[in-house]
């Protein structure tokens, strides 16, 4: 026995780096309020001091507590010891610092060799959540342990998805865990409807847009952006009426025609919403960017646009230029003049009028 | 107009903050010109004093960012260096020690001593180096093996992880290429679907996203366009869509936003802007055919929070129709006119010049922001008023403003203008690379002392 301590105390004191264990239960791991250095679990270990150097810069000023943590986490970490007390360590290590992505790391290692239940990892990750929700390695962390479940714990992944959203609708994180469960686990029949919801709590959320988007173009129950367009077409262009100033309707309107340019120009769906727009002579600045863009690609415009496009243009001193892209120009130029210099590079590449 | 209660929460954030912004800009344009021009200061020993603190103590609310200390170094020596001040040379060389303690054996560099490489943070500690300069600084790097870091990193579809078994995003694409090419061993095996990857973190808005079906974001945007061009593969993106999604993150605070309908962000001065000064430059060097900032000829076009390596609560940041005062044509825009962005547009003689050197952007309205309401009076720089400074957001406001301030410049010999520096011209920054963001100098001679190895 190392150290000659009697054997009695081997099951209290195992020895390190036995990779022998079975489906070890995660206990109870409330610390009893002694430091490390003072419970008798750890006194075989010497803690490993940072290798800061002499006079180390941006040196932060840890709390004993933390450094204690760390000091214990090293050494364990460098002796490379996969056992139940290092697994407990790294829940310490990880609530004083879960942007730590090395104790993560050793987590999952530890995590393969004790075969802990991941379903309580889980609801560790759990617990940890809430305040950590932008957090990169705990996200990355729920992956890996999701991508080990398997498709058992796809509810479980939408449903916290959904509670971290309900608190922070446009949570990037949270997005992107809902988006990977979706495409490696499934789970798609509700998701549209759940866009439709988040979209109308809020209209103006892009991340929804967005979502919907990855819905439309990538669920198997769909049939893809072909097959959606029509239907899609109409929802966007009522949200737009709905709210002309915003932005989010407007670029999905026309990535619901990605890759399909003649058929997004020729649509007259799309040239009518610019209209009605224009003609409510209220923010129209996408409206008139849309029928920028129309223009560049080939768009004939009847007369109800330019007679549109002239009454919005108020100024006696400058007539409005013949050709109806240039005068579109002119009009962002002043009515979007922050962004006043795009527009005039916008004008400057316009192909010349035939 | 809306009855109040039916407001959604993003237009009830957004009105909160243009409220606070708005506020700021009006007490301003109602002061005398003296008053203006020392509200206009950049707080340079302000803000060194307080980056330089941070270099040698940081207290113990830090422990958030104990896994990104190289970030410390480079948010903080990058923003000493725009203002053209240097480091006690005690505390160049001790930054030189700490980082290669951070060095890892098998190469790259990680968040602290002892703990294992990140491309993140080995991406902040080769930037600190090369920005610190010098020849211990840049031989402390162990490139060789530092490549075969990278190598590891590689994951087989193209893009890279983090570290080993860590997350694969966009953000590890540009750190991994960005250090391999600051030391020139970028090679064909790094390189390989990079460009792949990144296209399919084009989202339909035109911005780029972290991972493929994500949304635009303004960090990941900077970093996929800018390891776009350094792999050259630059153009199989759509950089028409791109620059219309980058133009309209500005919104009417004059700063940019890091997603479309969310709120302004001062650190998107850099992520943003940025942007545009990459494009810039590919058109210098591209010539005539290349993309944006057309003359008439040109044929048209041929997408983090943060790279940090967390984001991290707490302390600093990772992990988005104005009327004119002066403008004489009707807005239609019901908007609130008592928010006047109150710099004039640049008046220039020659409008072909203008075509061909005007920044896409309104950089004039972009240091508005930055110098109105990014700074914090005893020091340091911020998100947004009512956000508390920190080193993150000082590093990326102070590198957004030097891309305004130089973006008019033809070329890099030329100084800026005084027109196109808002404030005094003491305002004036170092010009960065925005590749890599470092000062270019600084670039300059690390390009040269890498090309001899």
């Amino acid at each position: 026995m190392a150290n000659g301590h009697p054997s009695f105390l081997a099951l209290l004191f195992p020895p390190p780096a036995l990779g022998s264990y079975r489906t070890l239960k995660m206990e109870s791991d409330e610390p009893d309020g002694h430091s490390l250095s003072r419970r008798a679990e750890w006194c075989d270990v010497t803690p490993l001091p940072q290798d800061d150097g002499p006079n180390p810069v941006v040196p932060i000023a840890y709390k004993e507590e933390f450094r204690e943590t760390m000091d214990y986490f090293r050494a364990i970490y460098q002796a490379d010891e996969r056992s139940p007390r290092a697994f407990r360590l790294t829940r310490q290590a990880i609530v004083a610092n879960p942007g730590n992505y090395t104790v993560w790391h050793f987590r999952r290692l530890l995590l393969q060799t004790l075969n802990v239940d991941l379903y309580e990892e889980l609801d560790f990750l759990q617990q940890i959540a809430n305040s950590n929700s932008k957090n990169y390695q705990l996200w990355h962390h729920r992956r890996w342990v999701v991508e080990r479940l398997g498709i058992d714990a796809r509810a479980k992944e939408l449903q916290l998805t959904k509670k971290i959203l309900s608190l922070d609708a446009k949570n990037y994180h949270a997005w992107s865990h809902r988006q990977w469960v979706l495409q490696a686990l499934g789970g798609w029949e509700d998701e549209l409807d759940y866009c439709q919801q988040l979209l109308e709590e809020d209209i103006f959320n892009n991340s929804a847009w967005n979502q919907r988007y990855f819905v439309i173009t990538r669920s198997p129950f769909l049939g893809g952006l072909k097959a959606m367009r029509e239907s899609e077409v109409r929802y966007t262009v009522e949200a737009i009426l709905a709210k002309p100033e915003n932005e989010s309707p407007w670029r999905y309107l026309r990535g619901l025609y990605k890759d399909n340019i003649e058929v997004w120009v020729n649509d007259p769906q799309i040239s009518l919403v610019c209209l009605k727009v224009m003609n409510a002579k209220s923010n129209y600045v996408f409206a008139l960017s849309m029928l920028l863009d129309l223009l560049c690609h080939g768009f004939q415009p009847s007369e109800e646009f330019r007679d549109a496009v002239d009454a919005l243009w108020t100024s006696d001193n400058h007539p409005l230029d013949s050709d109806l892209a240039k005068a579109v120009c002119c009009i962002l130029e002043h009515v979007d003049s922050l962004r006043a210099s795009y527009w005039r590079w916008r004008k400057c590449k316009l192909p010349l009028a035939a | 107009m809306e009855s109040f209660p039916s407001l959604t929460v993003t237009q009830r954030d957004q009105i909160l903050v243009e409220q606070q912004v708005f506020n700021i800009y009006k007490a301003f344009y109602d002061m005398p010109p003296s008053s203006q021009s020392l509200m206009l200061e950049l707080q340079r020993e302000n803000h060194v004093e307080y980056l330089t603190n941070g270099l040698k103590h940081l207290g113990p609310s830090f422990c958030v960012l104990d896994a990104n200390r190289p970030w410390l170094c480079y948010w903080i020596i990058h923003s000493i260096a725009l203002m053209d001040e240097f480091l006690d040379p005690e505390l160049e060389d001790n930054t030189i020690d700490f980082l290669s303690r951070c060095q890892d054996p098998n190469g790259g560099y990680g968040g602290g001593p002892g703990q294992m490489p990140h491309v993140a943070t080995t991406y902040a500690a080769v930037n600190s180096l090369v920005t610190l300069g010098g020849d211990k600084a840049l031989c402390s790097i162990n490139r060789e093996k530092l490549y075969t870091f990278l190598r590891r990193m590689k994951d087989p579809n193209g893009a890279f992880r983090m570290h080993d078994d860590g997350e694969i995003d966009v953000r590890a694409c540009y750190t991994a290429i960005s250090v391999a090419s600051l030391l020139n061993i970028l090679d064909d095996d790094l390189v390989q679907d990079v460009g792949n990857y990144i296209l399919s973190c084009q989202t339909y808005e035109g911005g780029i996203a972290g991972e493929p079906g994500s949304e635009a974001h303004g960090g990941y945007t900077f970093c996929g366009l800018a390891t776009m061009i350094l792999i050259n593969e630059v153009d199989r993106l759509d950089l028409s869509s791109l620059i219309d999604w980058v133009v309209f993150r500005q919104g009417v605070e004059a700063g940019f936003q890091g997603r479309t309908n969310k709120l302004v962000d001062g650190c998107y001065s850099f992520w943003q802007g940025g942007v545009f000064a990459l494009l810039k430059r590919l058109q210098s060097t591209k010539g005539e055919q290349s993309v944006p900032m057309g003359d008439g000829e040109d044929s048209g076009a041929g997408s983090p929070q943060t790279t940090a390596s967390s984001d991290a609560t707490g302390a600093e940041g990772l992990n988005e129709d104005s009327s004119q005062a002066g403008s004489h044509f009707e807005q239609g825009e019901p908007h609130d006119a008592s928010c006047p962005v109150v710099v004039e547009n640049i008046d220039h003689n020659s409008s072909k010049r203008r075509a061909k050197v005007e920044p896409l952007f309104n950089c004039l309205a972009l240091q508005q922001y930055i110098l109105l309401c990014a700074q914090e009076p005893g020091g340091g720089l911020r998100d947004k008023p009512g956000k508390s400074r920190d080193h993150y957001h000082t590093c990326y406001c102070l590198s957004g403003l030097s891309v305004c301030q130089h973006s008019w410049s033809e070329d890099e010999d030329s100084p800026p203008l005084p027109s196109a520096i808002l404030g005094s011209y003491s305002n004036l920054l170092e010009p960065i690379h925005p590749l890599y963001n470092v000062v270019l100098d600084r670039y300059q001679e690390a390009h040269e002392f890498f090309s001899r190895s």
